[in-house]
């Protein structure tokens, strides 16, 4: 008879490997210029996260008959060196471990993970018919979910990066899905920087891990005791500054103040992608790594207090500017935005009362369900409005805002400000992108009168044949 | 005569010598590509043999320096896997040109160039790699000069590289030839601010020949065979910061280029940058990264200019100062801009990524700030990469009256790289064993050896 935790490891690569299976079934042909039919897709999204989901099942059923609560996957090393003799820089070995855990808090997510894009990829079966991209969404999408279960089973940081990833590119290139317009391609490449600034957190974060404890493994770092028992292993200085960039890397990924601006511009993807992505699974991502790693939160009163500042500060603002949207799909999303506030404010109080971090993880799993089918029934939703106002001759009752009865200046600034979506995305652009932009298109201007100077040409002659002379900067535009 | 006794490495060295006397004359374009490929090919497998016969040697795998039946030409750890490598990076870019290329396809200098590199990565007597650095400065000048385009700014900074070069190994051993080496080491490497050459190269000559000269980084071997070996710490420390500097610089002026090839050009100088960046860390784990990461942006920054290529080869030159929407017409190439665009960052699941994690690792160990500026540089040429496939791929509704989508040739070449460099991604325990070998033959070189 099998052993049950023989049986679990098994099950457990059942779960790892549907995802990665679909990224092959559906990218490979492709690849080779062959892609599958619309039913093909429809039929291997269904039977492999079909078997996902009941694997995941599987594991919960046997971690509940066992009572083991951490069930771990080892494969090994993916990559291991090793020293012999004495070091230099401060390094014994280095290795890369792909370890998976099934714990409290994996498995749930795992579990919204599947059951969310089973429903969505079915639903966008028939939305994204006859659609040219329809394939293209599919490999992208099945490219986020071997993302999202790779980061949320990571037993180590590494793992987790790399899953991180995944869903960060997945996004950005469903955002700009509707190749037609030049829209979606500006707020995919605006999504990606924001991404770009968390995934560089996060990957230094894992660097210093590495080099404070050794090891990138969550159960080194935080012991060997299921979630949220966890003990981190690290002084509360190296707590708080792993931990503040962890928060950097997760305030990227869930839109967190100052971050916030791209959540909108997100929208500009089909509507089945921003359901699950910014809705439900993809703006959660920053809340489950500090749920990941709340040990280290225990540690530092510091991070805790940095922790909920951001969450709160994110709530009210998310929910000001939410106030104001003049749009389903926008107002949607700080709808969502606000509730990964208080989620977050949740993870960080948990270093006072560490029940809450319970109360987080449930409030995301229900907050995530109920998001997304608010944002697949937005379409439908406006439509009914509009039929229902038509019988009706008249627009709906609109309730009052929450500063109904402040003084007109007090409303009149802090509609601006709502109206405005809190001047984030304008400081960022004014003050960090612009510079950056206009110093480096000075150095290329620079560049360029440099290399015609020493070939003793006109600035403009020394541009190539066929290549034309930009009358302005495509990068000082976008700026 | 066994298999292993065969001089493979003086076969492949010769071979596109002979095939560059051959074949350099021939007039029909189709009969001369024909040709150059069936000597690139030949060149591959004689590559490919003279590595596996190094590895299967009693002795192979080992960090001693091993002859294969000449005084001159040898193979070690690093070298062993470079040449099968540029005889790949010659073979495919041979096969990917397109017919409308093969009229201006210079055949002579593409194989001539090839031996020239094949023989400078199968040498280590630093006479030898000074003279073959040296003449291999030729091809390109000769292709600027037929193709009418201005010379000065690669004739300045190549005769300074061969100046400082020669100046170095003639000079006694000390501190002075150890700074006069590294001066041109950073010359050829394209450090600020002596990279003009670079973009240079890659924007006036065929972009093939440009990107044959420039993804080997000959710089690097140079570094690692010249310079590493004897020049003392604060020269390391001195080019280390160099190198730096041009990694976050070259990284921020690829993101804002209205120009394909310089966006290539720079894209690819601020990669080479972050490879010297580790190698003069020279610990055991930043060295075997900074080896890792050589191969991983070699094959990648091929893999992203034989795509860039492949769109001029049907578009002309690609500005990229508008939204070109070439998706719905090349979607093949669009795939492997981004497989191969972020293979070069150092993605999850491609020959970069390990590549990067052990490079900021080993940075990290020595000094964190490094580390960090590292990962900057890779997030801005992340940026970098993800704003031109935006530019070029989408935006707007491209029509054309004609298939534009990939040749079979151009799918193999690229889809070749492209498995390359996700295989290696998703198996690299091997590949890094080896850059681990070759890591500590380097640090053996240098008398360093309790660092491995």
């Amino acid at each position: 008879m099998t052993d049950p935790t023989e049986l679990a490891v098994i099950l457990g690569t059942v779960v790892l490997a549907a995802p990665v299976g679909l990224v092959a079934a559906l990218g490979l042909p492709s690849l080779v210029g062959a892609p599958l039919s619309e039913r093909a897709t429809d039929r291997a999204c269904r039977w492999v996260i079909a078997s996902g989901l009941l694997a995941t099942f599987g594991v919960l059923g046997l971690m509940l008959a066992t009572g083991n609560r951490h069930v771990v996957i080892d494969f090994g090393n993916w990559v291991s060196i090793r020293h012999d003799g004495s070091k230099q820089g401060g390094h014994a070995h280095y290795q890369f471990a792909v370890k998976f855990e099934f714990d409290r808090l994996s498995v749930p997510l795992v579990i919204l993970s599947f059951v969310l894009c089973g429903t969505i990829a079915t639903f966008s079966t028939r939305y994204l018919h006859r659609e040219p991209g329809f394939n293209r969404f599919f490999v992208l999408f099945a490219i986020f979910l071997a993302g999202m279960v790779t980061a949320s089973l990571a037993d180590t940081i590494e793992t987790l990066f790399a899953g991180w990833e995944l869903v960060g590119l997945s996004s950005a290139l469903l955002v700009a899905f509707f190749h037609e317009r030049a829209a979606p391609a500006r707020n995919g490449l605006r999504v990606w920087v924001v991404y770009r600034v968390s995934d560089a957190a996060l990957l230094f974060a894992a660097v210093a891990l590495h080099h404070m404890t050794g090891e990138g493994d969550f159960d080194k770092l935080m012991g060997a005791e299921p979630w949220p028992s966890g003990r981190a292993s690290l002084s509360e200085t190296q707590a708080l500054l792993v931990g503040l960039l962890l928060l950097v890397a997760a305030a990227g990924k869930s839109a967190l103040v100052p971050f916030s601006g791209w959540l909108p511009r997100a929208m500009e993807g089909p509507t089945p992608s921003s359901a699950v992505f910014y809705g439900a699974l993809s703006v959660h991502l920053g809340a489950f790594l500090l749920l990941r790693l709340s040990p280290l939160i225990a540690v530092s009163v510091w991070f805790a207090a940095a922790v909920v500042t951001l969450g709160f500060l994110t709530a009210v603002y998310a929910y000001l500017v939410g106030t104001v949207q003049t749009d389903i799909k926008s107002a949607l999303s700080f709808a969502s935005l606000a509730q990964v506030g208080i989620i977050v404010a949740e993870i960080g109080l948990g270093h006072w009362v560490p029940f809450l971090w319970y109360v987080a993880l449930t409030h995301l799993l229900g907050h995530a369900c109920l998001r997304t089918l608010q944002f697949v029934r937005a379409p439908s939703l406006v439509q009914d409005y509009r039929a229902l106002e038509n019988a009706l001759g008249e627009r709906l009752p609109r309730p009052s805002g929450p500063f109904f009865g402040a003084p007109s200046r007090v409303r009149a600034w802090v509609y601006r400000f709502a109206s405005e979506r809190g001047y984030l995305d304008a400081i960022l652009t004014n003050y960090v992108v612009r510079p950056f932009v206009l110093l480096f298109i000075f150095f290329d201007r620079l560049e360029r009168r440099w290399t015609a100077f020493l070939n003793g040409t006109h600035e403009l002659n020394n541009t190539p044949a066929g290549s034309s002379v930009p009358k302005s900067e495509p990068a000082e535009r976008e700026a | 005569m066994t298999y292993q006794s065969i001089p493979w490495l003086e076969i492949a060295v010769l071979l596109p010598l002979t095939g560059a006397v051959l074949f350099g004359r021939i007039r029909d374009p189709l009969t001369a590509w024909r040709c150059c490929l069936f000597a690139a090919g030949a060149t591959l497998v004689c590559g490919v043999a003279s590595w596996v016969a190094w590895e299967a040697a009693p002795d192979g795998g080992g960090a001693a320096t091993r002859s294969l039946g000449a005084t001159v030409f040898s193979l070690d750890a690093l070298s062993a896997p470079l040449v099968a490598l540029i005889a790949l990076l010659h073979f495919l870019t041979v096969l990917s040109t397109t017919r409308t290329g093969m009229n201006r396809f210079p055949v002579f200098w593409l194989l001539a160039g090839e031996s020239l590199v094949l023989a400078l990565f199968g040498c280590t007597n630093p006479w030898v790699i000074g003279g073959l650095l040296a003449v291999g400065t030729l091809p390109p000048y000769f292709e600027l000069r037929s193709r009418g385009r201005p010379t000065p700014v690669y004739v300045s900074h190549m005769g300074l590289f061969v100046a400082l070069l020669l100046g170095g190994l003639a000079a006694p051993t000390g501190a002075l030839s150890s700074v006069l080496v590294v001066g041109a080491v950073l010359v050829r490497s394209g450090t600020f601010p002596v990279h003009a050459w670079l973009t240079d190269v890659v924007e006036n000559c065929s972009f093939g020949t440009a990107i044959l000269h420039v993804t080997p980084i000959a710089a690097m071997y140079a570094a690692v065979r010249l310079v590493l070996p004897t020049a003392p710490e604060w020269v390391l420390d001195g080019i280390g910061a160099a190198s730096l500097v041009t990694a976050v610089y070259a990284a921020g002026l690829a993101a804002v280029q209205s120009d394909s090839r310089r966006f290539f050009a720079y894209l690819f100088l601020s990669l080479r940058s972050l490879v010297i960046v580790g190698l003069e860390l020279h610990t055991a784990i930043s060295l075997t990264g900074a080896l890792a990461l050589w191969v991983s942006v070699s094959l990648s920054a091929t893999g992203l200019g034989l795509t860039l290529r492949s769109l001029e080869a049907r578009f002309g030159r690609v500005p990229l100062t508008d939204y070109r929407g070439l998706y719905a017409q090349s979607p093949a190439l669009a795939v492997c801009f981004l497989l191969t665009g972020l293979a070069a960052v150092g993605f999850p699941a491609t020959l970069g990524f390990v590549a990067t994690e052990l490079l900021v690792d080993g940075a990290v160990g020595v000094n964190p700030a490094v580390g960090f500026v590292a990962l900057f540089a890779t997030a801005l040429n992340g940026v970098a990469v993800m704003r031109v496939y935006f530019l070029l791929f989408t935006g707007t509704r491209h029509t054309s009256g004609v298939s534009l989508n990939i040749t079979l040739r151009e799918r193999f070449a690229l889809l070749t790289l492209a498995g390359i460099i996700i295989g290696g991604g998703l198996a690299p325990q091997l590949y890094i064993d080896s850059c681990y070998r070759a890591a500590g033959a380097i640090l053996y070189d240098r008398g360093n050896a309790s660092a491995f």
